[in-house]
């Protein structure tokens, strides 16, 4: 195959009869402001735990909200609870309470 | 031996009371940990009993607390808890000289009035009778003072009362009759038998002019009896249970026996010593400000007592600690809060991925903490600041913070605290480090508390003051007029009041505003309001500026890099770290220093 210095990626497809969307509905019930992150990722540039791991709460949220669960418990019991992202967010979610909601959701569910 | 059927709904009703307290009590105390029932057998034969017999006094019986508060709410509280009690003392004493007998049967001195008319049969017989009728004004008085409470409470320094219960408006209720119904059962007698003091004498005679009081006066006296059986009856299961309760509250803590994060019986005690005043509800930001009901504490230890506990009501608190500054009984009500937080936390932790390694040893260690990495210039002060004093630090923290544990143990995360606890004990112990300096009030508190460090732990306006007076900084007054802002957790947590004010007289022309010290208002982004929305935030954020903006200060200056990131959002003056102030102010007197030379160089 001829080397164009770019290549093709794995194809990911959304598959939405697999996606798991309990944690989304149950964080968006409990915690509102859940549904207005933008997705800028401020809160991950500012993560205490970012900072040292791989730790990402806005690929944490996506996740969540596109109902990969799989993923969720091991990225997020990473969390310091610092509260830094929710100092930094511009859209005043409540991120604190996010994540308690995700961790409470994981629990309900058994995931 | 005197005796008629109306006494026994008051001593049915004084039974009951007596076995419910008992078996509470002893129920309370043998669940204690075993640390603290020690501490409780020890106290017992120690000199402390006579400490907690003086509070117990001050507080229980003259309520000097309330007094603080209101003048007015405090003798309310004085007439019932002093009056009362000094009637049944006054009252038993009288039944015991008349009788000539060391013991009688309980009710004979409540009810000696309707089986003794001749007053010319013991000694101070008329003494008596003027102390029992001004002692019984004194608590009718307070009645009086409680009932006007009800219908405008803001005579009492009180804008908002608490929305009572049925079980404690019926108590209430009771309690309001027992002694209308004793002044009216007294002189009733009296106008019968032409006895009395001051008060049911002159009443009965004029009640005799009108009434037929030998129908009515048997009548009161059984509806003054069960209006004392049925508030007996009553008040163990109704706020009134603080009557009894804060005494053996005042005992144990007096005993060293303190409230910790966990809830147990010593916090049940606590809850129970709740009189539901009210008097955390005006100091509430949350309902001041963001108009947030029912989370003050008085409803939530009453949801606490009832086994009604909320979710969202144990998460939505500040825990800025201004309820705990006022509260009477002096209940620890954030870690009560936190308690019940505990009790609800979930989810796993993983802090595998810290591994912190210490790059060299030094005497003094600067812990930034993470919120002070979202305000660097505050940083950048603390280290021009250091460097300047020539200080040999270490700078723990440099390329990002461990969370000192603080902020999952208000959200009730205590394990998952206790892992960062230990991963940072463990690089603060490598350091060597004699002292420990922290720029965020947050770490502080934990670094003080929970941490078991056995090293100095100074607040960085602890320690700028400490350099100033060591003069190794020298501070500069600049024409700047200042407001200061006292962060809840190092103010009302940590105790830290004056060094930053020091602080800010040397470098600026300081003007104190009304709500500090320990009034100081929370800058409404605390670590402890999990379940607030960012409108709630916003609203106490604005109500809280409002005061600091109030004289038009230059600039707003505070110690914590939370409060300062939340007020620089939208404050009119300029919001400074009092380190940035410090560092400003040292520039400034580094300039002046310069011009000296060169003017005498010239």
């Amino acid at each position: 195959m001829i080397n164009f210095g770019y290549t093709l990626s794995k194809d990911r497809q959304i598959d939405f009869d697999k996606a798991d969307r309990r944690i989304a509905l149950f964080v968006r019930e409990h915690e509102p402001s859940f549904n207005i992150c933008f997705a800028c990722g401020t809160c991950t540039a500012t993560c205490s735990a970012g900072n040292f791991t791989e730790m990402n709460l806005r690929k944490i949220m996506t996740m969540v909200k596109r109902g990969y669960v799989a993923d969720v418990r091991k990225e997020i019991e990473q969390c310091m609870l610092c509260g830094k992202c929710s100092l930094a967010c511009p859209r005043g979610v409540n991120t604190r309470n996010v994540i308690r909601k995700i961790n409470q959701a994981l629990e309900l569910y058994a995931l | 031996m005197n005796y008629d059927p109306f006494v026994i709904p008051f001593c049915a009703g004084v039974i009951i009371l007596a076995i419910t307290l008992v078996y509470r009590y002893l129920y309370w105390i043998f669940t204690l940990s075993k640390a603290d029932k020690f501490k409780f057998l020890k106290g017992i034969f120690s000199f402390r009993i006579f400490k907690a017999g003086k509070e117990v006094f001050l507080e229980s019986l003259l309520h000097r607390k309330i007094f603080k508060i209101n003048p007015l709410l405090g003798y309310m509280h004085m007439s019932f808890a002093l009056g009362w009690l000094l009637l049944i003392i006054g009252g038993s004493i009288e039944s015991k000289i008349h009788s000539h007998r060391p013991f009688n049967a309980p009710y004979e001195p409540i009810f000696f009035k309707f089986f003794n008319h001749d007053i010319s049969s013991y000694a101070w017989a008329n003494e008596f009778q003027f102390l029992m009728d001004l002692l019984l004004l004194f608590v009718l008085s307070g009645v009086m003072l409680a009932l006007i409470k009800r219908i405008y409470s803001r005579m009492f320094g009180m804008k908002k009362t608490t929305r009572l219960k049925l079980g404690d408006w019926l108590a209430m209720m009771t309690l309001w009759f027992i002694f209308p119904l004793r002044f009216l059962a007294e002189s009733f007698t009296s106008g019968m038998y032409h006895n009395g003091g001051f008060l049911t004498g002159s009443a009965g005679t004029f009640f005799a002019s009108f009434l037929p009081l030998q129908n009515l006066s048997y009548m009161t006296w059984w509806a003054y009896s069960f209006a004392l059986g049925i508030f007996f009856i009553a008040l163990p299961y109704s706020r009134y249970m603080h009557i009894f309760t804060e005494v053996v509250l005042i005992i144990l803590r007096n005993f060293g026996i303190k409230n910790c994060k966990v809830y147990n019986s010593f916090s049940a005690i606590e809850v129970h010593s709740c009189s539901r005043c009210g008097i955390c509800l005006d100091k509430c930001q949350l309902l001041k400000a963001a108009r947030i009901k029912d989370t003050q504490s008085v409803y939530f230890l009453q949801s606490i007592r009832y086994k009604n506990v909320r979710e969202e009501k144990a998460f939505d608190c500040l825990l800025c600690g201004r309820c705990q500054e006022y509260c009477p009984v002096g209940i620890n009500l954030n870690n009560i809060r936190i308690s019940k937080r505990v009790e609800l936390a979930t989810g796993n932790h993983n802090f595998e991925y810290l591994s912190p390694v210490v790059e060299k040893t030094a005497p003094v260690i600067y812990f930034a903490g993470c919120m002070t990495h979202l305000t660097p210039s505050i940083k950048i002060a603390m280290e021009s600041i250091l460097k300047a004093s020539g200080t040999e630090y270490l700078f723990l923290d440099k390329d990002g913070s461990i969370c000192c544990g603080r902020p999952l143990m208000t959200a009730g995360e205590i394990l998952k605290a206790h892992k960062l606890i230990e991963k940072n004990t463990k690089l603060i112990k490598e350091s060597g480090a004699k002292t420990l300096v922290t720029s965020c009030p947050i770490c502080l508190k934990v670094f003080k508390e929970d941490y078991l460090l056995n090293i100095e732990v100074l607040h960085h306006s602890q320690y700028i003051l400490r350099l100033q007076q060591e003069g190794k900084i020298q501070l500069n007054k600049m024409p700047v007029s200042s407001a200061y802002h006292d962060p809840c957790e190092l103010g009302r947590g940590s105790l830290v009041y004056n060094e930053p004010r020091e602080l800010l007289n040397s470098a600026t022309e300081f003007q104190e505003i009304n709500q500090s010290l320990k009034k100081s208002l929370c800058c409404g982004n605390s670590l402890g309001g999990l379940e607030l929305n960012s409108v709630q935030r916003d609203l106490i954020r604005i109500h809280a500026l409002s005061k600091l903006e109030k004289n038009n200060p230059d600039v707003i200056v505070t110690a914590c890099p939370l409060c300062k990131k939340t007020f620089a959002r939208d404050s009119k003056s300029e919001v400074k770290d009092i380190a940035e102030i410090t560092w400003l102010s040292m520039q400034n007197s580094v300039k002046h220093k310069l011009a000296e030379e060169v003017a005498l160089q010239n």
